[in-house]
């Protein structure tokens, strides 16, 4: 019997399967963070510990820094020092940091791929759950805890058993205006925040073959939200000249071998999944969610559901949403004012997400009612922002190009939304507090975000985008 | 050294709210220690006070009437982020044990790696322990790790729970992790040695491979 991507990458990388045990799962890199890395260090320090391979180790400060005058010293106390302590931990360790100031700093799941350390057949863990990004390239990528984080720096191994493997094929021709963000926000309203959870999750079918590396991270970054262990798309021509010729890539005799390799990593004809979904590009709107999980997500022009749709044991967690949202039974999110739009992340800042928006935004002006953030995912994004010059195009437009973070998707930077306001936003999750004690998201594409930064309102953006109109 | 777990009988704290994220249990303002004590104090922040620091009197943990060692919540308990502070915070504020229908993958492998046992129950037995602890909240909940069981005392309703049995080995008799991979380091230099197609997917470079 066939084998299916994930298993050909997972079994390539078990380092001792013994029964009873969970595997010891062999980790190619391993990406570190300020957040949840610092107890990890403590723990090797308390065990006389070095770590295991240093070289395997790429670190970077995203979480905590400052999206705007990123020269000066971090104001916050707690956030500069756990900065500080990565700097440090860093150092002692002898780990390759990439921290404020340097150029290739940035959102750790972004700067993976730019810099050619993402590639097929590879195995990448994080402290972050959002790590399943790398996924798009063909690779086995999740996010762990800390005492994880210190086990892979004290052994560059994970004790993980086997998850279940779905698929998950979508085929057919987008609409005009949807994108990746659309697609996975569509599967996750479908299938639920837990409908993939105890998966790691294949995507296939032509209408993610047909999307960029920056649309597949989009998607894959957000496999988390469904619950799945890591998603992943089996490596083609795109995945390939995507990573040809970056930093860390490899290069002549070794390019030609890693390609020959890449090639035999896809899921055989006859290979078994546990559970096999399909969608149809064609039903997918331009997406928007209007609770408090990723899970609820309608498309722009639906209805919300009415708190009846729900079974009994459902509708306290339903009504505790829509109050927290500010929102009503049965209401169209269509044409609702909104505050802030936030452009960033790492599910959508690549230079491919601030292209879209610059496309769309070009001679047009932001809504009076509206604050504007966009955060590029890199300095190297940033750069490139800027030599394409639509750093010009957003300033035109009313609001500033940004320096690099997680910035407002998490409320732990000083990007926070204000308590009871709206914020039409690009980024993966739309929990209570998520983006500020008390904020409201509406996840959505950078094109409905751009969108809603031009009206002030939630928007379709199928409606602004003119006829043959590239972008989308 | 992991916290032993191996047998609890408590009253219950309940909490019947379904798909409760990382990011409640604890915000993300509050990752900010860079060591692993304290975050039970920040527990379930803003459910717990209001933006002044008041208590919100209608929130579980606010209300004296409930207390225990076992924490049990709705279904989806723990999804979103991975941050393992929120099994710490829970931890540290005095849980053992949470139950739910359903949990999230990285939760429940950063619970079990911090002797905060993870029990997943059927939706009925959910249920049952909401309704016992409603109607009598000194009902007690008993968890038998060794013999993978757990029970309402006052009605004796019982239901067998599942748990890898290396993590019920690690959670019984304080194992860890690391002990254990690196008992393998062998094995793992031997892994890295061996001819391998990703040999050929390296860059050659001095910072990474």
């Amino acid at each position: 019997m066939g084998k299916t991507l994930f298993d050909k990458i997972w079994d390539a990388h078990v380092v001792s399967s013994k029964e009873g045990f969970p595997d010891i799962l062999y980790i190619d890199t391993h990406f570190i963070h300020e957040v949840t890395s610092p107890q990890a260090f403590d723990g090797l320090r308390q065990r006389g510990l070095p770590v295991f391979r240093p070289k395997q180790t790429v670190a970077t400060a995203d979480h905590n820094v400052p999206t705007w005058n990123q020269h000066l010293p971090i104001k916050e106390e707690l956030s500069r020092y756990q900065v500080d302590m990565l700097t440090k931990n860093c150092a002692e360790f002898g780990i390759e940091l990439y921290g404020l100031g340097h150029p290739y700093q940035g959102i750790v799941h972004v700067i993976g791929p730019e810099l050619g350390v993402t590639r097929p057949g590879c195995t990448y863990v994080c402290g972050d759950s959002h790590t399943s990004t790398h996924g798009a390239f063909g690779a086995i990528a999740f996010g762990i805890g800390t005492s994880q984080v210190e086990q892979v720096l004290a052994t560059q191994c994970l004790l993980q058993s086997r998850p279940k493997r779905m698929k998950i094929e979508v085929n057919g021709q987008l609409q005009k205006g949807v994108g990746a963000k659309d697609i996975i926000l569509y599967i996750i309203s479908q299938i639920s925040a837990a409908g993939g959870t105890g998966f790691a999750v294949e995507y296939a079918g032509d209408a993610i073959r047909s999307l960029s590396m920056e649309g597949r991270m989009t998607i894959c970054n957000m496999s988390i939200e469904m619950g799945a262990r890591c998603g992943l798309i089996a490596p083609d021509d795109t995945t390939i000249n995507y990573v040809k010729g970056r930093e860390f890539a490899p290069k002549g005799e070794e390019w030609d071998k890693a390609v020959a390799y890449w090639k035999t990593l896809y899921s055989d004809e006859d290979a078994q999944f546990d559970e096999v979904l399909s969608f149809k590009a064609e039903d997918i709107e331009p997406m928007i969610t209007y609770g408090t999980n990723p899970g609820m997500g309608i498309g722009v022009t639906q209805h919300i559901p009415a708190t009846e749709d729900f079974e009994q044991k459902e509708q306290g967690s339903y009504k505790k949403a829509l109050d927290y949202m500010g929102l009503h039974d049965d209401e169209q999110l269509l044409g609702k004012p909104i505050d802030y739009v936030f452009i960033g992340s790492c599910t959508n800042s690549r230079i491919e997400d601030l292209r879209q928006v610059a496309a769309f935004v070009k001679g047009k002006q932001k809504a009076e009612n509206v604050t504007v953030w966009v955060v590029p995912g890199s300095k190297q994004v940033e750069a490139q922002a800027k030599a394409e010059g639509l750093d010009k195009i957003f300033e035109a437009a009313g609001f500033p190009l940004r320096e690099p973070g997680c910035s407002a998707c998490l409320g732990m930077n000083e990007d926070k939304i204000p308590a009871g306001k709206y914020c039409v936003s690009t980024s993966n999750r739309n929990f209570e507090g998520r983006q500020g004690p008390n904020s409201r998201t509406f996840l959505a594409s950078p094109l409905t975000a751009a969108a809603a930064a031009v009206t002030g309102r939630v928007t379709d953006i199928r409606e602004l985008l003119n006829e043959g109109e590239l972008v989308g | 050294m992991t916290k032993i777990f191996k047998h609890i009988q408590t009253s219950v704290v309940p909490l019947p709210i379904e798909n409760i994220d990382t990011d409640q249990i604890i915000p993300a303002r509050f990752l900010k220690a860079t060591t692993r004590e304290g975050f039970g104090n920040n527990l379930f922040r803003d459910w717990r006070f209001d933006e002044n620091d008041n208590p919100k009197q209608d929130f579980v943990l606010n209300n004296p009437t409930y207390s225990g060692k076992i924490l049990v919540a709705g279904k989806n308990f723990g999804c979103g982020s991975s941050r393992e502070h929120a099994a710490w915070a829970i931890s540290d504020y005095g849980f053992d044990a949470v139950v739910s229908s359903f949990f999230a993958d990285i939760f429940k492998g950063n619970a079990l790696n911090n002797g905060l046992l993870p029990v997943q129950v059927s939706d009925d037995f959910l249920k049952k322990i909401f309704d016992a602890v409603f109607a009598d909240h000194t009902a007690e909940v008993e968890i038998d790790l060794e013999n993978q069981f757990i029970k309402i005392s006052s009605t004796g309703e019982q239901e067998s729970f599942e748990i890898n049995p290396y993590k019920k080995a690690c959670l019984i008799n304080g194992y860890d992790d690391i002990d254990y991979i690196l008992s393998n380091t062998e094995k793992i230099v031997e892994y890295e040695q061996a001819p391998n197609p990703l040999r050929g997917n390296r860059s050659g470079s001095d910072k990474h491979l």
